[in-house]
């Protein structure tokens, strides 16, 4: 172990900012990270071994006590759960001889959930040591199975099984779009940096994440900072349950993203960037790497790029299982080798961003565009969408739909005509822009996809009249308790009284004065939580509050109060212990029961 | 004096410390009784609630008993209010949740150093306790909260005092603010 760990830190030069890279290779050689190695990485690193621990605990894909040499983990999206995700994991735990959340006796096997793995429209899905498992049914892990049993290294895995497809239904100026390797660099090399972010500018574009910033404001704000270092981020961290578009751009566009990239960085004055991918997309990542490379042996990364005297290189980083590093400084910690713990803004990332230094950090959408628009011109873009929106979306579709996938619209489209387009009928209503978005019912089908109306950073899901809404508000609920960074306490907290206020009106125990307290809790974790976390973690409850109230309300009881566990329940390891069974050893649910 | 306002407090798995800093009310305590009857309270010794205006509650919910006295409390009181850490979020007691109620009551009567006659005490009069330590509106409604550990004799006034002249309570921030 010592030479494994060493030669794992020399790779690295030692630098905390390669921590999680470190970390990974670890996990994966052990399917842990063992004490013995928190303790050589912390001399080697000159760093607390308390600082590795912290990050090894922060990382959903981190482990301190050994996981299966097969770890399995399924993805727990509502869309896996329509796709009958639990039906088959509870196949898995028979099949496997495994419960779920624990390793088989013979060490050979773990099995688990895990949060969104971005296979929506092809799920149900998993990952099994990192490595996406898609459309698995009961024949599917029949075969996992007997591999498993077998020993095989998934090399030898059938290919089948981690087949991601791409799913284009609909494209537009996008999707449709094929630039030559360069084109972009080239242009703004004619053209000049300057002249390139007013095209840019005058093309409207505003960040892709859902957030809707103006992009060339962010980049003229970075590269106005008085600072000789600057970075370039493309934001692959692509967590929002039911948004999977950026896997698909990555994996049919990557080019046009690190051109994108490129271009940026010749206009703000960047030499190095990052594209930090999330870890459920590790099937990616020697598919870009080989595009990197190819584009450095192209002259369009590196030293003196197309030999004009640009200098930019961009390096793939890989997440460990952490939605909030979606959010931009959490991303950045986490870049630094550390928890993603988001930072107080301001100072903004423009300004102080990776090591401190001035950084962007944009969509891989906005990225892919900003390309295109350097190429084809402002107009191109602008023409294309509504007045304050310009442009075109790409949307992430998935649920009750025959034909889920990635449909790029013009911004402005309606609701009504998406659903014609993947073939939706008999809808109930949309999650549009994922848990941390609006959910609209279907009387609200007119609405129009915009910054002005319906913002979304591309996650729509369908749910048809046979579903229960409060079960996708439960799923999208406990989602954000899991996911909460524990920084602060509105959200920490906030997150987990949350889930069980919901539980307890989900399961029944819920009374009058239920809904009024999870309203006021709502508000309390939206209105004092420190990031965009907390601020949304509450829109399930509250849009479908607002629209289905007598669904809620159909699922109170008619009495004050009702505790939200079993009381009774509650005495019996005491009862047991102390060999009672008297009528004082029992306690009714409620009074009235008995009195 | 007619049409007091009757008021019951009790401690459930508290330390009493809540009680204690009521009574740093002090002198106040005299215009207190001037329209303040206490009902069931360890000030009076009476056993069982009767009708009252207001149950104070220290402590959280650990036993049986406790859940038997806090209905006591909601069945008779108008306004139950949560008083204190313990009360609002089960406090120092709940340190226990984090270990299993079995290998707590091992350690107390059975493994620990210096036990003898090692037993499970059990007995129809002892109530069992529950698995978890749990704060006190999660088993019954609670209408208001005051917080602190312990709550300052000047926020039992301000509380007190609003109810009593009819006003809605309200803590000022300078009540509630810690560090």
């Amino acid at each position: 172990m010592r030479q494994l760990i060493q030669c794992i830190a020399e790779n690295d030069h030692y630098e905390v900012r390669h921590l999680l890279k470190m970390l990974r290779q670890i996990q994966a050689h052990y399917h842990y990270i063992p004490e013995a190695a928190i303790d050589q990485l912390s001399g080697l690193l000159k760093i607390h071994r308390t600082q590795i621990t912290s990050v090894i605990e922060f990382y959903s894909f981190f482990h301190l006590s050994p996981r299966g040499q097969y770890e399995l983990l399924i993805s727990d999206s509502i869309t896996d759960h329509m796709l009958g995700k639990q039906s088959l994991l509870e196949y898995m735990t028979i099949k496997l001889n495994v419960a779920v959340g624990a390793v088989r006796q013979d060490g050979l096997v773990s099995l688990d959930n895990t949060s969104c793995t971005g296979m929506c429209d092809q799920g149900p899905a998993g990952l099994v040591n990192g490595h996406a498992l898609t459309r698995l049914d009961k024949k599917g892990i029949d075969q996992i199975t007997a591999l498993i049993n077998q020993q095989k290294p998934l090399e030898e895995w059938p290919p089948e099984l981690f087949q991601v497809d791409d799913n284009i239904y609909k494209s537009g100026l996008l999707l449709n779009q094929q630039i030559d390797q360069g084109a972009g660099i080239r242009l703004v090399l004619q053209r000049g940096a300057k002249e390139t972010l007013q095209e840019i500018d005058k093309s409207g574009l505003r960040g892709r994440g859902g957030a809707g910033f103006k992009t060339a404001t962010k980049w003229k704000f970075c590269s106005e900072e008085h600072q000789m270092e600057r970075y370039v981020v493309c934001n692959a961290d692509e967590g929002e349950p039911g948004t999977f578009k950026d896997r698909v751009l990555l994996n049919s566009y990557s080019d046009q993203v690190f051109e994108g990239m490129t271009v940026c960085a010749a206009i703000i004055g960047a030499q190095k960037g990052f594209l930090y991918l999330r870890g459920e997309y590790l099937h990616l990542y020697d598919k870009l790497e080989n595009i990197l490379v190819q584009r450095r042996q192209n002259g369009l990364l590196g030293n003196n790029i197309l030999n004009a005297g640009l200098s930019f290189d961009i390096e793939i980083c890989l997440g460990a299982g952490a939605y909030i590093c979606g959010e931009e400084s959490a991303l950045i910690e986490s870049l630094e080798g550390k928890a993603g713990i988001p930072r107080n803004r301001p100072p903004y990332p423009v300004t102080q961003g990776y090591l401190g230094k001035p950084t962007v950090v944009n969509n891989v959408e906005t990225f892919m565009a900003a390309a295109g628009i350097t190429i084809n011109g402002c107009d191109w873009f602008a023409d294309i969408g509504t007045e304050k929106s310009k442009g075109t979306k790409i949307l992430s579709i998935s649920g009750d739909c025959p034909r889920p996938g990635i449909y790029e619209y013009p911004f402005g489209v309606t609701v009504k005509d998406i659903l014609t387009d993947c073939g939706a009928t008999d809808v109930l209503g949309i999650q549009v822009g994922g848990p941390s978005g609006t959910f609209i019912s279907n009387e609200e089908f007119d609405r129009k996809l915009a910054f002005e109306d319906l913002a979304t950073g591309g996650s729509f899901i369908i749910f048809n009249t046979s579903r229960n809404i409060l079960d996708m508000v439960s799923n999208f609920t406990h989602f954000f308790a899991h996911e909460s960074c524990g920084f602060c306490t509105p959200c920490r907290v906030g997150t987990s009284l949350l889930k069980k206020q919901v539980d307890k009106i989900v399961e029944g125990h819920g009374s009058a004065g239920d809904i009024v307290a999870l309203e006021e809790l709502c508000q309390l974790v939206k209105n004092y939580s420190h990031c965009g976390l907390g601020q949304t973690a509450a829109n399930p409850i509250l849009t479908t509050l607002q629209r289905y109230p007598d669904l809620y309300h159909s699922h109170l009881k008619e009495i004050s109060f009702e505790p939200g566990f079993d009381l009774d329940g509650a005495l019996e390891t005491a009862r047991r212990m102390a060999n009672r069974d008297d009528a004082g050893a029992h306690l009714a649910q409620t009074e009235s029961e008995h009195e | 004096m007619a049409n007091k306002i009757r008021v019951a407090t009790t401690s459930l798995a508290g330390c009493f410390g809540c009680h204690m800093s009521f009574l740093d009310i002090d002198e106040r305590m005299l215009q207190l009784v001037e329209h303040v009857e206490f009902d069931r309270s360890p000030i009076t010794d009476i056993e069982h609630c009767t009708n009252c205006d207001i149950g104070l509650i220290e402590g959280g919910v650990c036993n049986s008993e406790n859940v038997h006295v806090l209905r006591e409390f909601r069945n008779n009181c108008k306004i139950l209010v949560a008083v204190g850490a313990c009360a609002i979020n089960g406090g120092l007691p709940a340190m226990r949740n984090h270990i299993p109620l079995e290998e707590c009551l091992n350690e107390a009567y059975i493994d620990g150093i210096g036990v003898e006659n090692a037993q499970i005490p059990s007995d129809i009069e002892l109530p069992l306790l529950l698995d978890k330590v749990r704060p006190i509106h999660e088993v019954v409604k609670i209408d208001y909260y005051l917080p602190g550990c312990p709550p300052s004799a000047d926020v039992f006034w301000k509380f007190l005092t609003d109810l009593i002249d009819g006003r809605e309570p309200s803590l000022p921030y300078e009540l509630v603010h810690y560090d």
